[in-house]
């Protein structure tokens, strides 16, 4: 009999895997098909492979791949960094910026658009929102301590966030350039718009090993169901899952923020969303997030082009539209059950 | 065989010394309990022996590799913590952790592990309900099957028997009974004296960070150990049924 329900288990994974999976695949041709220049389908991605066929494979290699690649890296990694830090703090409210790395990489490109560095190299902006992030999660860890209480980290993270939240407003305070204002503002609200295959080739080191790293954390964060305590008495190492945790999360929210800014509620919802299919099991949601993630962020991405393809909708806009009115509503089934 | 072996073992907080010069050693087929006041240092004793606190001398599972730990010993803290609304049978299945090896799924042996954990502490109608709909008790049980789902050969046990009631006190020192019988150890932090001494094989009583009395329980329970540790007067007695201890009055 055990066997027999443990089967089926495994085949409700299974399906949702399998699911979740075509949904991203799907998504991501959807992604590399939509957009302002209309071409069929045929001809787009042969363009896409082959290289052939003048404008229209310029287009597809170097403006819609670079978006659809994004969509699905930064998705996937902010659902995973949402899953892991709610699996480490074991709270459903936790969320991958809770951290600060997300405010502090904000500051890093802010400043780079104020001091007119981006206009000058296009890498200029991405490298310092890296910096940015590498401050912020030295300072966390400096703060928290290697050895300290999640709630240690908690405080550090919403330390930094509003410093790095406050110094932001004091750029803006300051700024004497306008132009420079504005840019700044709509660069926080996040977007995938007009990213290139170097944006990809910077953040892809960040996403994929920060992701490697979180995605190890499964069978430990299974064991902090039953507390720290026990855990650790049963050879989890609190202090490595600890510091694997932060590195994890600071790499892939830093190298998000830096190419596409500021998106906010994927990290928080998807893995509320989705909690229920994997039966609660944090490690089972790792994956399942991961998943959610990349199809919340390519779906979202497609609305802002499908919605108001002339005014060039911010993706973060979208997502936190999308997200809030979902997590009212996660909130409101949890006040039910009595969570 | 000595499951556990503690030598001097002192654990200070700050300037204050919570534990000075334990020594103990618990052997298979023991159920040792562990008796004394509030703030008499039971937790830290566990969780120093377990090596989860710094300590100063020796204890034999701190010093295995922290690895090892979870097949030396299975660890059941007071603090009945269940996180997320898994199902009871997963809740179980984590004591298998430290058996699996990285990435290794759960193998046929650590289900009939389970298994045997749900059937000795009743479980089984409560597999597949989420841990957290349980109540209280209920959550208790589960978290003892899981320690026992475990199968290390040293149990040590944070005061397992607290908010359950007199059936489930029962049946939880008897499941413990029985680890023992088979062969494993059992280390176990108790309020409840009369429990303590029904049910336990041996009695280490723990006052102000140090052992006053570690013997048989109606040879550790002395009245002059009881109202110097306690505060209390009890009426106790060697009967037919066992060696029966009722606390009585406050010593004022």
């Amino acid at each position: 009999m055990p066997m027999c329900r443990g089967r089926l288990l495994m085949g409700r994974s299974a399906v949702l895997a399998l699911g979740l999976g075509s949904l991203v695949c799907v998504l991501f041709v959807g992604s590399l098909l939509i957009g302002p220049s209309s071409a069929s389908v045929g001809d787009s991605l042969n363009a896409l492979v082959t290289g052939q066929g003048g404008p229209l494979a310029t287009v597809m290699r170097e403006i819609r791949l670079p978006r659809a690649l994004l969509g699905v890296m930064i998705g996937g990694a902010l659902g995973l960094s949402g899953a892991a830090m709610q699996g480490y703090l074991r709270n459903p409210l936790a969320d991958p910026g809770l951290i600060g790395v997300s405010g502090s990489a904000a500051l890093g490109a802010v400043l780079a658009i104020q001091t007119g560095l981006a206009a000058l190299a296009a890498l200029a902006l991405p490298a310092m929102a890296l910096g940015g992030a590498l401050m912020g999660v030295l300072l966390v860890l400096l703060l928290a301590g290697p050895r300290g209480t999640s709630l240690a980290l908690i405080l550090a993270g919403i330390a930094i966030s509003a410093f790095a939240a406050a110094l932001t407003s004091l750029v803006l305070n300051l700024s004497p350039n306008p132009y420079a204002a504005n840019e700044i503002v709509f660069w926080m609200m996040g977007s995938l718009a007009d990213r290139s295959m170097t944006h990809v080739w910077i953040a892809m080191p960040f996403l994929l090993g920060g992701g490697v790293l979180l995605a190890t954390l499964g069978r430990g964060l299974d064991a902090l169901t039953l507390g720290e305590d026990a855990a650790e008495a049963m050879g989890i190492n609190l202090f490595r899952l600890r510091l694997t945790v932060i590195i994890g999360t600071a790499a892939v929210v830093g190298a998000s923020t830096a190419v596409a800014g500021a998106i906010g509620f994927v990290g928080l919802v998807m893995p509320h969303l989705l909690r229920g299919f994997v039966g609660a099991r944090p490690g089972a949601l790792l994956w399942a997030a991961t998943l959610g993630g990349a199809a919340m962020i390519l779906a979202s991405d497609i609305l802002v082009r499908l919605v108001v393809p002339d005014r060039d909708l911010k993706l973060g806009v979208v997502t936190a539209l999308v997200g809030a009115p979902l997590f009212l509503h996660l909130i409101y089934r949890t006040r039910r059950e009595g969570l | 065989m000595t499951l556990l072996s503690l030598q001097s073992l002192s654990v200070h907080r700050g300037r204050k010394t919570v534990l000075s010069d334990i020594n103990l050693t618990i052997r298979e087929g023991e159920v040792v309990g562990l008796v004394g006041p509030n703030g008499a240092g039971k937790t830290t004793l566990m969780r120093a022996a377990l090596g989860l606190i710094p300590a100063d001398g020796q204890s034999s599972i701190a010093a295995l590799a922290p690895r090892m730990r979870g097949r030396a010993a299975a660890w059941m803290p007071q603090s009945r913590e269940i996180a997320w609304p898994v199902t009871v049978e997963t809740i179980i299945r984590l004591g298998r952790t430290p058996h699996l090896l990285g990435g290794q799924k759960i193998q046929a042996e650590d289900q009939a592990a389970v298994d045997r954990a749900i059937a000795q502490m009743g479980l089984d109608t409560f597999r597949n309900r989420p841990a957290t709909q349980l109540s209280g008790g209920e959550q208790a049980r589960v978290l003892i099957a899981r320690s026992l789902a475990q199968e290390a050969p040293l149990l040590i046990s944070d005061e397992p028997t607290a908010g359950l009631d007199p059936a489930h006190q029962i049946a939880a020192m008897e499941s413990f009974s029985k680890a023992a019988g088979q062969g494993r150890g059992v280390l176990v932090s108790l309020h409840d004296l009369g429990l303590a001494a029904r049910h336990c094989t041996r009695l280490i009583v723990l006052h102000n960070g140090a052992v006053v009395a570690d013997d048989l329980p109606q040879v550790a329970l002395t009245t002059e150990i009881v109202k110097a540790v306690f505060g209390i007067t009890a009426f106790s007695e060697v009967t037919d049924k066992g060696f029966v201890f009722q606390p009585l009055e406050v010593v004022s």
